[in-house]
This record gives structure tokens, sequence and C-alpha cells, in this order.
């Protein structure tokens, strides 16, 4: 196997060209995916106030905890992380195949579809339309637009992949296919055997965790990780380390990572969650996979790195994979799980996986596309650093206090002689503090949303101008007044 | 990997693999699960939940309740206590052996022994089970919750969280519907210092005026609403509270036994 970087090689279609074909896909998808981010951070707000004060709102039905709760993850998870992530795939799929992307206009439609289904399933979850079951709350007619805006974007990123010039698979290939059939199968089994032709009794129990833990840990690893995989040698300046250590934490992820999530005291079969305990400590396999990937790729970087750049998100979000993973298998433990099931930790290892690892990868991804599809720099470029050490400083008083909390909880359940109240008491001042931690990652998603907002409305004025222009050109032959439009294209090409 | 459509053939061995094993393989076990009998005894179980009940699950699900508390009991294990019964006809040599002998907190071989050797003196014993575990020791529940538990509810609502405690049982718990309902609306009447959101939004505060409400709830001391209003419970809380009254998994099952 040859040890190519992306994109190295002499293109029949050039960079810029190929990242302009990227860009209205690109815009749609995660200038929604910005709305919901700030959106979820909000409901995720509200929710921490009420450990502050059990009688805030108490008399809006919408805005209550079991409400607001599902609904800050659902718009964080559906909202934000899986939009952002199918845009920065595409553009990852025409970029190593060096061919512009396949029917653009296919995943703008897809992403409006998309937006449409999680604006219903939000306010179908707030109206208290939630089906009750974990990360599959939301009703009927959002998560079929889902799924079908789902398929839909994968139509063109399969179509562009077919385009390639080299028959050689890069990895990331390996996990952002693999990302694209797995959602698609575990979304349908969840919604059709949950929702739509439920099974009767427990077993409902354990779909919704087998879902869970699928959707959670496998898939946002699998596409993670495709997308870290291909910008990490970028920012480092060398190939990855190595291909082969790259398949074998595609395989073991793949094969281990889907069968963990069956909690140890669930009232099922004792074979399953020993199954499941057992797939758990073999994931440490993957993970120290990807930390070794991690470490010898950039251990010897040649690049100069910007402050705040998109290499610092990109960065820290391996290493919260690689944290929440170590978490996700101590947790699997019967020892650990005997304090830690049911507790903040649960949480806590979650939020790192959504947050630290993943949205924060993609915040680095779009930093490192946007400016590139668009043809300009951010107008805010400055506020884009101040998010990530806010970000940063967000997960860590987020996650910790949780971490912690959960942990003092789990002792304190498992002593008789703690009255309920004082446990649930005893864990809030963590919880408080996690309240910080939220309020500091609202800051940093209005920071990213802003952004994305101000290259929108660039965007659209030099398009605006460029309209402008080719009617007040004079009308000599049809031929010129197109190519107006075409020029901004190419002025575009040219500052790139 | 050279092909796209080895990567294909990757994911489906390893995610249909699971899809067997963890959807497949319960749909088809614990979906077809039947009616069981509660050991000791010909009643079946579960009889499935009265209709407002049922109805009051709706309420459950809609509100997000299981966002903080489970319906999952755990259990570690079990142990035996043997009881003395009968004396039988020699009572001195029976007294003598029971005194000699550790009756409590016993494996289940060990119990059987010491039965035996009371049965040989001639008394009569009885071994009873106790389910142990800190959820058991909390008075969660007499045993550990299992499939039978939910075999009739949609959507199962196990939980995942315990900012709150486990509600498998709040029915044997708290049996009083009043109790229920002003802790609903008011956690910290009857809990206190409870961290509970309130759920003032399935309540009607309203002027008492000539005829009070006979659903009105009784508050402690300190906690109604002002003089001349009462609080009138909405026909969800009704139900929801219905719910929570029928929250009794408290009868002993061959999955899980254990002497009442």
């Amino acid at each position: 196997m040859t040890e190519m970087q992306p994109q190295d090689a002499k293109t029949q279609a050039s960079d810029p060209k190929i990242d302009a074909s990227c860009l209205v896909p690109l815009l749609a998808l995660s200038g929604g995916a910005a709305l919901w981010l700030v959106i979820g951070s909000v409901l995720a707000m509200i929710a921490s106030i009420k450990f502050h004060a059990p009688g805030f709102l108490a008399d809006c039905p919408w805005l209550t905890y079991g409400r607001v709760q599902p609904a800050a993850d659902d718009a964080l998870l559906y909202g934000f992380c899986i939009p952002a992530a199918l845009g920065v795939m595409l553009w990852i799929f025409a970029r190593l195949s060096r061919a512009p992307l396949c029917l653009p206009f296919v995943p703008v439609v897809a992403a409006n579809l998309w937006h449409l289904g999680v604006f219903i399933g939000l306010v179908g979850v707030l109206a208290g339309e939630s089906t009750g079951f974990a990360w599959l709350e939301f009703p009927r007619g959002g998560s079929v637009l889902l799924f079908a805006a789902f398929l839909l974007i994968a139509i063109p990123a399969v179509a562009t992949f077919g385009q390639r010039r080299e028959r050689e698979l890069y990895p990331s290939h390996w996990f952002l296919l693999a990302a694209l059939l797995w959602f698609p199968w575990i979304y349908a089994t969840g919604n059709l055997f949950l929702v739509a032709l439920p099974v009767r009794g427990v077993a409902q129990a354990a779909i919704n965790l087998w879902f869970a833990s699928n959707l959670i840990f496998v898939w946002f690893g699998l596409a993670g990780l495709g997308v870290s995989f291909y910008l990490l040698p970028k920012f480092a300046g060398r190939p990855l380390q190595s291909h082969y250590l790259a398949l074998f934490a595609f395989w073991t992820l793949i094969l281990f990572g889907t069968w963990c999530g069956i909690s140890a005291g669930a009232p099922l079969p004792a074979w399953m969650p020993a199954l499941s305990t057992v797939a758990a400590s073999l994931t440490i396999i993957p993970v120290l996979a990807v930390a070794a990937i991690m470490w010898k790729t950039l251990c010897g970087s040649t690049h100069s790195e910007t402050r705040g750049g998109p290499f610092c998100f990109i960065r820290f979000g391996v290493a919260s994979f690689v944290l929440a993973g170590l978490m996700l298998i101590a947790m699997a433990c019967p020892q650990i799980s005997k304090v830690t099931e049911f507790t903040w930790c649960g949480p806590a290892q979650t939020q790192l996986q959504l947050y630290g690892f993943f949205a924060m990868t993609m915040f680095g991804a779009i930093y490192h596309i946007l400016p590139q599809a668009a043809g300009f720099e951010f107008p805010l470029q400055k506020l884009a650093r101040v998010h990530f050490w806010i970000s940063t400083l967000g997960v860590l008083l987020l996650v910790t206090p949780l971490a912690i909390g959960g942990l003092v909880q789990g002792f304190k359940w498992a002593n008789p002689s703690v009255a309920p109240v004082d446990v649930a008491r005893a864990a809030l001042p963590f919880l408080r503090v996690s309240t910080t931690g939220l309020l500091l990652l609202l800051l940093g998603n209005l920071l990213f949303a802003l952004n994305i907002f101000a290259v929108t409305l660039k965007w659209k004025f030099a398009l605006l101008k460029t309209m402008i222009a080719a009617v007040k050109a004079p009308l000599d032959t049809k031929g010129e007044t197109t190519s107006a439009f075409a020029s901004l294209r190419r002025d575009k090409e040219v500052k790139a | 990997m050279k092909n796209g459509a080895l990567v294909f053939l990757a994911v489906f061995v390893a995610l249909g693999l699971s899809w067997c094993g963890f959807v497949l393989a319960p749909a088809r076990q614990l979906g077809n699960a039947k009616q069981t009998t509660i050991l000791n005894s010909t009643d079946l179980y579960p009889m499935g939940r009265p209709g407002d009940a049922n109805m009051g699950l709706q309420v459950y699900r809609a509100n997000g309740c299981a966002a903080c508390h489970t319906e999952q009991v755990r259990q570690s294990g079990v142990t035996c206590n043997v009881v003395l019964t009968g004396a039988g006809k020699n009572p001195e040599l029976v007294s003598n052996l029971v005194s000699t002998l550790k009756l409590n907190g016993l494996a289940k071989e060990v119990a059987d022994a010491v039965s035996d050797r009371i049965t040989a003196a001639g008394g009569k014993a009885e071994i009873h089970i106790i389910a142990t575990g800190p959820d058991i020791s909390r008075g969660w529940g007499t045993r550990q919750s299992v499939a039978e538990d939910f075999l009739y509810d949609y959507p199962v609502q196990t939980g995942s969280l315990r900012a709150g405690p486990d509600l498998a049982n709040i029915g044997v718990r708290e049996p009083d519907a009043n109790w229920q309902l002003a802790h609903l609306y008011a956690p910290s009447s009857e809990v206190k210092g409870s961290v509970m959101p309130s759920i003032h939004f399935l309540f009607e505060v309203r002027k008492t005026g000539g005829a009070p409400s006979p659903d009105a709830l009784v508050f402690p001391k300190g906690f109604g609403p002002p003089a001349g209003y009462e609080v009138v419970p909405k026909p969800e809380a009704k139900e929801l509270a219905a719910y929570l009254l029928s929250l009794r998994a408290n009868v002993p099952l061959y999955s899980a036994p254990f002497t009442p």
C-alpha cells in the first residue's frame, strides 16, 4: 500500500474548483447546523438552571426538564453534529476523488429537508410528542424526513466516490463509507422496531440501548475519525502513521464497538450485558490504536501551527475520543459500573464524546474548509480562535464536574443509610459548576454561528453584486452576460 | 482494503452480527414473552395496568420523567435464612441443635444442609430467600426488576439516570394518591429539600368558591395555595398518579425468587 497523502498528486480538477463545487451544500448544511447548535445550547442552559431553581418555568409544559433536556441533546446531535459531518464528508469525498462534487443540488435540497425534520422533531419533543426512547425522541414526521435526507446526501457522496481516479482507498474512505451505511441501518431499525411496529416489553429497552451505543460510540467514531484521519496528516505535514494501523482500528471498532451499550443492571437476559461487557473491554484495542496513530502522526510534525486554529480543534477532538473511549471501557467493568451505572458519569461520557470529540472535530474541519470553498477568509477570524479556547474550557467545565459528581452520587446511592434527597443534593454543586461549562459552550457556539452567518452573508452579497453587474452590463452577446456569473467563481479561484 | 464493495461487506458483517444478537434475538425471545405465574401460586403476572395508569404512562413519556428516574432495581445476589417452623416431638434436641447452628445469611447449599439437619432431628424448617444489594437495602424493591415487569408497557421507560430515586416500586412505597399528586405539584411539600422540578402545569389553581372540589389536594402546613384557593389536578395529573401507583414490581417470580 502506498503511503500517499491525500490530494498531493497532479490532478485533473484543481483544488479550488473542487472546493467551490462544495460551497453551496456546505453552507446549506452547516448554516442550519450552526443555528441548531445555538438553540441546543440555550435549551441545555434552561435544563441546567432547573438544578439551581426547581420552580424555574414550572408553569410552562414546553419547558419542563424532561422535555428540554432531550430536546437539547437532540438539537446538538441531530441538529448540529450529523449535518455538519455530512457537509464535511461531501467535501472530503470530492477532495479524495479529485473531482468536483456530483449532483451538488441534491445535498442542498436534502439539507433543507434535514433541517425541517429537526424542526418538526424538536417542536414535537417540546410539545410532549416524544417517542420516549433515548436518542430516538423525534416523532414520526421528523424521523422520516431525517432518514430520507440522509439517503439523499449519501447519493452524491457515493457518486463522487465513484469518480475517483485512483483505485486504492484512503483510510478516511473506509470510515466515511461505513458511516454512510451505518446510520440508515441503525436509524431504520430503531424507528421500525420501537416506533412504527413496536416490539413487546423489555426488548424495546434492549434495542434502544443497542441503537444509542451504535450511534454515539460507533457512528460518531467512524465519521469523526474519518474526518480526523484526512485532516491530521494535512496539518501535520506528514502522511498518516500508518494506513495499516488505521485499517486495524477500523475493523476492531466496527467488530467490537457495535456490541457495546447493554448496561449491567438492565432487566434483560444475563448473556446480553455479559457479552456487552466483553465487547467493551475489547474496544480498548481500537481506542489505543487511534491514540497511537495520533501520537505517531503528530510526532515530527513539520507545520507551524496557529494557536487556536483548526489544527487545535482536531487534536483536541482525537484526544477526547481516546479519553471518552477509556471512560466507556472503565464504566463497563462490573466493579466500576456498580458505582457509575445510572449516575451523571453516563451523561459526562456522552458529552465528552459528542461535544469534546465530535463537535470540536467538526468545528476544526469547517473552519478549515469553508474559507477554501468560499474563496475568502472568515470575516471574523479572530473569533474562531477565541471559540477554541472558550470551548476547550467549556468542555472541561462541563465534563469534569459531571464525572466527579457522578462518582460522588454513585457512592452515596450505594450506601442505603444516605437518604435519596441527600444523594440528589450531593450532586447539585457539581451540576451547578457544569452550568458554567454550558454557558461557555453557548458563548463559543455563538461565535461559531456568527462566523458561519458572516461567510454566508458575504457570499450572498458577492453573488448579488455579480447579478447586478450582469444585469447592468451591456448586452452585446448572450455569452458575455452568462459569463458574468462565472466571473465570480473565477475571481475566487484566482484569490485562492 | 482495495475497493468500496469491501467496506460495505465489512459493515454488513460487523453490524449484521450485532443486529442479529441484540435486535433480532431479543425481539424474538422477549417480544414473544407471555404472562408467567407468581411463585408458589397460580396467579398470573403481570395482569396489565388499569386504563388510567396506561394513559398515565403516556404522561410519564411525554414529560420525560425517565430523564431523571429509572424503573429498574438491581440486585447483587440472594441470601438464605433458615426459619424454624415446628419443634416436632423432641423440642429439646431441636433447640439444642439450632443453638449451635448459624441460621441467617447462608448460601443456598448451606441452607439446604442446615434445613436437612433440623428435619433429621425431628423439627420443621423453612428456607427464606432474600435478595441482596444496595438497591434492595434502600427499600426500592424486594427483588431485581425482570423482563416480566414490563411485558405490557409501551414505551418501556427503564431510564438510565438516577438524578432522583428509582420508581420500580413507587406504588408500594407511597400508595397514597394525594401524596403522589401533592409531590408532583410541590415536591418539597412531601420530601423536605427535594430538588425535583415542580410540575405545576398539570394542575389548576382556582378560587375555592362556594363548593370546594372533592379532588382538591391536601398539603402539609405551609405548602398549600393561598387562602380561598385550591389546587385541583387536571386529568393528566390523575392519570400520572394512577400510573405511579401501579408501579408495584413486588411479587416473587421464577426468574427472581424471594420469600415474601
